[in-house]
């Protein structure tokens, strides 16, 4: 088309690559959480209620129903707590996924010179970012239930909390993705992500489920993030599962969760349809 | 496009064609179907550089879905699209640089400003510092909104969000324009500044703009129009041209048997006379000549009469035999509407 370029000023702008899409799309995501402080608070506020209320209430009602030797139940619940603010800033941030494509706010990414590697990535590290962010603050209360942390399992807290936001991110954008409606996705939630937290060991120690539940746990990759903060956090308190199985071990098993989530997420979006799109 | 333009006039419908060099879109047998329900039907048609061209259609009639195919949203069942020179299904990643795309939907953020809207655009498009930040304050200039640069977008009116979706697409400076229903819920005014920006645009950066609507009166301000009916092209061209080509003019009479009326009418005259919507239509030349002899031929049964001269709406029914609203217009074929699923 030689004859165009010459009626045409050349306004094709340069390739945009992955990585300025990507951060472009990452710093929307980010921006929008917190000028909308209702979410902020609600984030926060809720797991700590639900671990103050219910830390507190099964302590004292399950003496004996305690993971870990002589450990405090609001001391033990603590990392299962910080587990569910992650998660539920992870699934709830991907919810506007579902509302930009009923806007129109994604079709304008998608009719962009954008690979779709980009949209992905810069959706799933928003909502990584302010996962893992709300989930660090939590960690402020860390001294009120005895955790001292050196500056080498701070750091290796920070990693495994980064890399269960950025797998529970991109679980809740393969979800999302298909998706047309926010109802639905709180049914996926209700039906597939509490059981997922619930079964994590966040609650109750994996060596006293019984044993069909036991097995459900180990499955859960979820797990291995709970347990890993737990041994961070608990240096001295026995392991909750029921076989020995090192800090390394679970954060590479994190490390698998977080890179198929996010494969799966870029399979889904990668597809084009000949489907009615948004 | 600025806040307080008082212009009111359309410049007369500019030259069609600018020199006639090769279509900046071309559109061949496009055919779509979805399970058993055909969206389109070999569509075949170009658009010319810096030409406002329309996709006229009731609801259904197969342009939301011709929109999403230019739009590379959409992998037709066959056919092809080419935009300058790319193809919409082989080549959409190069496409995309060349066409700017507004939304019937909303597709700012309306938790971000104006400027931070269009910063985020200019990103996806690859553009960056000074020279976005350059582009950004031109385009806000342009369609009248500078001064309120730093404000969020949930503040502005809805004229004032159009405007800014017509900016986000017009960023990066594209060569063709396809807008989906860009006057839905705008007031009158706000309608009469976009036709005529878009008319500017053509004029003044060659832009080839695409709109799509449901409107008669507004398919008007086009060069050229496709109108299409249930996934068929059933006219292309000028809308002079397409209303001149009903010949004279268009009488509608009102009668107490309007079946009747109209078998008396062309047993007697010999013209073309059909019931719709419990009228008598017919077309004919010299419509003055016509009146006073139908009138004098059956006393007591003509109830009320018009002559008019052709519209668009005239086009589409001589082209295909019904309204353009008919009352079959059902919700079923509204899903062409309906925002849902997928990329």
């Amino acid at each position: 088309m030689s004859t165009q370029s010459a009626t045409f000023p050349a306004t094709a702008p340069a390739s945009a690559g992955v990585l300025l899409p990507a951060f472009t799309l990452w710093w929307r995501e980010v921006v929008r959480f917190y000028r909308q402080r209702a979410r902020v608070v609600g984030v926060i506020l809720s797991p700590l209620l639900f671990w103050i209320v219910l830390g507190s209430g099964f302590g004292t009602s399950f003496h004996s129903g305690q993971g870990a030797g002589q450990q405090h139940y609001l001391d033990y619940f603590y990392p299962g707590t910080l587990v569910m603010i992650v998660l539920f800033t992870a699934i709830f941030t991907m919810m506007s996924v579902i509302e930009d494509r009923n806007e129109g706010f994604l079709l304008s990414v998608l009719v962009a010179p954008v690979p779709r590697a980009a949209i992905v990535l810069g959706k799933v590290l928003g909502g990584t970012t302010l996962a893992a962010a709300q989930g660090l603050i939590f960690l402020v209360f860390s001294p009120f239930v005895g955790i001292h942390m050196t500056l080498g399992s701070f750091g290796l807290i920070v990693l495994t909390v980064f890399l269960v936001s950025f797998a529970l991110t991109a679980l809740g954008f393969a979800i999302a993705w298909p998706m047309d409606s926010t109802q639905a996705f709180h049914a996926i939630i209700n039906l597939f992500l509490i059981p997922l937290w619930l079964l994590s060991g966040a609650l109750f120690p994996v060596s006293k489920a019984s044993e069909w539940i036991r097995w459900l746990m180990y499955a859960n990759p979820l797990t291995y993030g709970v347990e890993a903060l737990r041994t961070l956090m608990y240096p001295e308190a026995p392991s909750s599962f029921s076989f020995a199985f090192s800090l390394p071990a679970s954060i590479l098993t994190l490390v698998l969760f977080a890179l198929f989530m996010f494969g799966l997420a870029f399979a889904l979006a990668n597809r084009r349809t000949t489907k009615p799109a948004a | 496009m600025t806040p307080n333009s008082t212009a009111i006039d359309f410049a007369p419908p500019a030259q069609p064609a600018k020199p006639a060099g090769q279509p900046i879109i071309a559109v061949r047998d496009l055919v779509h179907r979805y399970q058993n329900r055909t969206a389109l039907n070999g569509v075949s048609f170009d658009v010319r550089p810096a030409e406002l061209f329309g996709l006229l259609g009731p609801n259904g009639s197969g342009k939301t879905t011709l929109f999403r195919i230019l739009s590379t949203l959409m992998v037709p069942t066959s056919g092809s699209a080419m935009i300058a020179g790319f193809d919409a299904v082989r080549q959409p990643g190069a496409l995309r640089r060349h066409i700017g795309v507004v939304f019937q939907a909303q597709s700012v953020d309306p938790k971000l400003t104006a400027y931070e809207n269009l910063w985020h655009q200019g990103h996806l498009y690859g553009l960056r510092g000074p020279e976005l930040k350059t582009r950004i304050n031109e385009i806000l200039t342009r369609v009248g909104l500078l001064d309120r640069s730093a404000d969020r977008v949930e503040t502005f009116s809805g004229g004032m969000q159009r405007r800014i979706e017509l900016a986000k697409g017009l960023l990066h400076h594209p060569e063709v324009l396809l807008l989906d229903e860009p006057t839905t819920g705008l007031d009158p005014g706000a309608r009469r500044d976009l036709w005529q920006y878009l008319q500017i645009l053509r004029d003044q950066e060659h832009v080839s703009v695409i709109v799509t609507t449901h409107l008669m009166e507004e398919a008007e301000h086009c060069d050229r129009l496709a109108i299409l009916n249930e996934g068929n092209l059933v006219a292309l061209g000028t809308p002079e041209a397409l209303t001149r080509e009903i010949g004279g003019d268009v009488i509608l009479l009102e009668a107490r048997d309007p079946q009747a009326l109209a078998d008396h009418i062309r047993t007697k005259f010999h013209v073309d006379a059909t019931v719709m919507d419990k009228q008598v239509r017919l077309e004919i030349e010299n419509g003055h000549r016509f009146v006073p002899d139908v009138v004098e031929a059956f006393p007591g049964e003509i109830q009320s009469l018009s002559v008019s001269k052709p519209t668009l709406e005239d086009v589409f029914i001589h082209r295909t035999g019904h309204r353009f609203w008919s009352e079959d217009d059902e919700p079923a074929t509204k899903t062409g509407k309906k925002k849902s699923r997928k990329n």
